[in-house]
C-alpha cells in the first residue's frame, strides 16, 4: 500500500515551469508543497542549455540555461516548498490522487491542487518516418546536447542536422566548436523552423550550410550511420531533383517538440489537439477543477520566461479557492494560426494571449472573429513560425456574452532569403 | 578577414539586411534603423561572441561546468580560446558566478562558472560513467 500523504499543492516536474508554480503558490499563501522532479537535481532542461539567451524578459539580462534554472532553485530555497527529487509520477487520477515512487516507497498524495509542469518531448525518427537502416548515431538533438553539455561525450565526428529548430541550430555550433565537421542542416519547408539570431550566430558565423526544401531521404550505414541522401522537395514534400550523398557518422533530428501529455490523458484532463497539451484558461487551469498545467506541456512556448510567466499565475488562482463555473469563452484557432494558448477565457483581464503563426508573414493582421463578425484586430510588422506573438489579454475587448472566438492570421506571405 | 557585402541584422525580430560598402577604410551602411546600423558596424570592424562551452571539473557531482565569458570574444579567437580550454579544469565544490581564468589569451575577458557544483564527499558516490565521460575529454577531436 502507497503511503498516504496530505497536501495542499503537488507541482510535478521541477524545470522552470514547476519551480514558478511553486514559488508562486507559496508566495500566495498554500502550504504543504510538494515538488516533485524525476531527475536527481533541479532546472530541468535548463541545466543542459549551457549557451546565453534565457530571462531578457524576467531578469532583464542575458542568462545561459543553468544560470536562470538557478535563480530560481534559489528562490524555492527561500520558501518552504517539499522537493523530492529522484521521485518518479506513476500515476494522476481524476481524483486528484498522485501516485509517486521514490527510493523510500511509494506515496500517494492527496493535493486540492495538481500543476503538471512536466515538459515536452522531442520528435522522434519514427514519428517523421525517416527510411533506411538503422545504425547507431541517429539522435535527436535534446538528447545530444545531453550527451555533450552534461555528460561530456561526443555523439561522433561528421554531422548532418535535420530539422532547422532552435535546438538543432544550437547544436551544429555547440558541435563545431567541439571539433565536429556539421556538414549540413537540411530543412524540409522553404523557411527557418528556429529563430533568426540563432541562424546568424550558429550557422553563418561558421559556414554551415542550411539547405532549405530538403530533407534525408535515406539514412545508410550497416552498425553506425556512414551517409545520408539528401534531396530537395516541392511544395507538397515530393522529391525534385537528384539525391545527394553526405558522408557523415552522425544525424541529429531536430524536427519538433510535443507536449508530454500521457500523465494528463491517463487522469481523463481533456486535450487539445492542435497543441497536444490541455485546454487551459488565462490561469493555466485545465478543463477538470483542481488541475493545473504550465509551460510547455501546454504547449512549446520559444522563450523559457514565457514558460515562467505562464507558471506564475497559477498561485494566486490556486490560493482563490471560489467555486468555478466553467469559463465562458473558448478560443480557437483560424486560418493562419497553428496553435494558441490559453483557449478558455474567463476574464479576459490579466495574463496574456500566445499565438504561433503557420507561416512567415509580413504587414500581418491579427483579427478576432465571433459569430462571423470581426470585432477586434491588430496589425504586426513581421511574424514566423518560430517566434510566437503575444499580447495582453486585457488588450482585447472580449464579448461579455459566452461563446466561441476564432483567431485568424493574415499577410503578405514571407520568405527569409537565407 | 573579409567584409561582408551585407549584414542581417538580429537587433529585433524584423530581420532586415543592412547593405556594407567599404571606401577609404570607412564604412557606409544601407538600409536598418539607427540601432541596426551600430550592430552592424561592430560586426563588421570587431565581431564579438559571448562564448559558452563545459570545463572538466574533478570531483564533482557532475563531469562537466558549464563556463561562459564575462564578456563578448573576439569571434576571430574562439576557436583559439576552444583549444585552451579543452586542457582546463578545476576542481568541485564550485560557486555559479566563480571566475575561473582571467585575462583569456590576454583579451582582458574572463571566465566564469554558470553553475554551482557541489563536491562528492565519498568516493563510491562518483560514478562510474561520470568517470568515464571525464576522462575521455583529452581525446577528443584536435582539429
Amino acid at each position: 500500500m502507497p503511503k498516504s500523504v496530505e497536501a495542499e499543492v503537488v507541482v510535478i516536474g521541477g524545470g522552470p515551469a514547476g519551480m514558478a508554480a511553486a514559488v508562486s503558490s507559496w508566495e500566495h499563501g498554500a502550504r504543504k508543497i510538494f515538488l516533485l522532479e524525476r531527475n536527481p537535481h533541479l532546472g530541468g532542461i535548463l541545466n543542459q542549455c549551457i549557451h546565453p539567451g534565457f530571462g531578457l524578459h524576467v531578469f532583464g539580462e542575458e542568462l545561459t540555461g543553468p544560470e536562470y534554472a538557478e535563480r530560481y532553485i534559489e528562490a524555492l530555497q527561500k520558501t518552504g516548498v517539499e522537493v523530492l527529487t529522484d521521485t518518479t509520477v506513476l500515476e494522476v487520477r481524476r481524483d486528484r490522487t498522485v501516485v509517486a515512487v521514490n527510493r523510500n516507497g511509494v506515496f500517494a498524495f492527496h493535493p486540492q491542487a495538481v500543476v503538471f509542469a512536466v515538459g515536452c518531448r522531442e520528435r522522434t525518427r519514427g514519428m517523421i518516418r525517416l527510411p533506411g537502416t538503422r545504425p547507431s548515431g541517429i539522435f535527436t538533438a535534446g538528447c545530444a546536447q545531453y550527451l555533450v553539455n552534461v555528460e561530456g561525450y561526443l555523439p561522433g565526428r561528421r554531422a548532418v542536422i535535420l530539422g532547422s529548430g532552435d535546438i538543432g541550430l544550437i547544436m551544429a555550433r555547440r558541435l563545431t566548436l567541439e571539433g565536429v565537421q556539421v556538414k549540413a542542416v537540411v530543412e524540409i519547408r522553404p523557411t527557418l523552423s528556429g529563430l533568426l539570431r540563432n541562424y546568424v550566430q550558429c550557422l553563418q558565423d561558421f559556414g554551415i550550410p542550411l539547405l532549405l526544401s530538403h530533407t534525408v531521404f535515406e539514412v545508410l550505414g550497416k552498425e553506425r550511420v556512414e551517409g545520408v541522401l539528401v534531396g530537395e522537395v516541392d511544395e507538397r514534400g515530393k522529391p525534385r531533383g537528384e539525391l545527394r550523398h553526405i558522408p557523415c557518422d552522425t544525424l541529429l533530428l531536430s524536427v519538433g517538440l510535443i507536449p508530454e501529455s500521457e500523465l494528463l490523458r491517463k487522469a481523463g484532463i481533456p486535450l487539445c489537439p492542435s497543441s497536444g497539451g490541455p485546454f487551459v484558461d488565462e490561469d493555466f487551469a485545465c478543463d477538470v477543477p483542481g488541475f493545473f498545467a504550465c509551460g510547455n506541456v501546454v504547449a512549446v512556448f520559444d522563450l523559457v520566461d514565457y514558460v515562467t510567466k505562464s507558471a506564475e499565475r497559477i498561485g494566486q488562482r490556486i490560493c482563490k479557492q471560489k467555486q468555478e463555473e466553467p469559463p465562458p469563452l473558448v478560443v480557437r484557432p483560424g486560418r493562419g494560426v497553428a496553435t494558441l494558448v490559453p483557449q478558455r477565457i474567463r476574464e479576459g483581464k490579466e495574463g496574456f494571449l500566445y499565438v504561433r503563426p503557420k507561416e512567415s508573414f509580413r504587414k500581418a493582421r491579427l483579427s478576432f472573429v465571433q459569430g462571423g463578425k470581426e470585432f477586434y484586430a491588430v496589425t504586426i510588422p513581421i511574424c514566423r513560425p518560430g517566434e510566437m506573438i503575444r499580447l495582453e489579454l486585457s488588450q482585447v475587448p472580449w464579448p461579455g456574452e459566452r461563446g466561441e472566438v476564432q483567431v485568424v492570421l493574415e499577410g503578405e506571405r514571407h520568405v527569409d532569403t537565407l | 578577414m573579409s567584409i561582408p557585402s551585407e549584414v542581417l541584422c538580429i537587433v529585433c525580430p524584423l530581420g532586415c539586411r543592412i547593405g556594407v560598402e567599404e571606401k577609404d577604410g570607412e564604412f557606409f551602411f544601407r538600409g536598418g534603423c539607427a540601432r541596426g546600423k551600430s550592430y552592424a558596424a561592430q560586426e563588421v570592424t570587431h565581431p564579438c561572441r559571448i562564448v559558452t562551452t563545459t570545463v572538466r571539473v574533478r570531483c564533482g557531482e557532475i563531469p562537466r561546468l558549464p563556463v561562459r565569458t564575462s564578456h563578448p570574444f573576439p569571434k576571430d579567437r574562439i576557436f583559439d580560446l576552444m583549444e585552451f580550454l579543452r586542457s582546463f579544469e578545476v576542481e568541485a565544490p564550485v560557486q555559479r558566478g566563480t571566475v575561473l581564468a582571467r585575462n583569456l589569451l590576454g583579451t582582458g575577458i574572463d571566465l566564469v562558472a554558470t553553475r554551482t557544483i557541489r563536491r562528492l564527499e565519498r568516493e563510491g558516490e562518483y560514478s562510474k560513467e561520470a568517470e568515464a565521460a571525464t576522462s575521455q575529454s583529452s581525446s577528443w577531436p584536435q582539429e
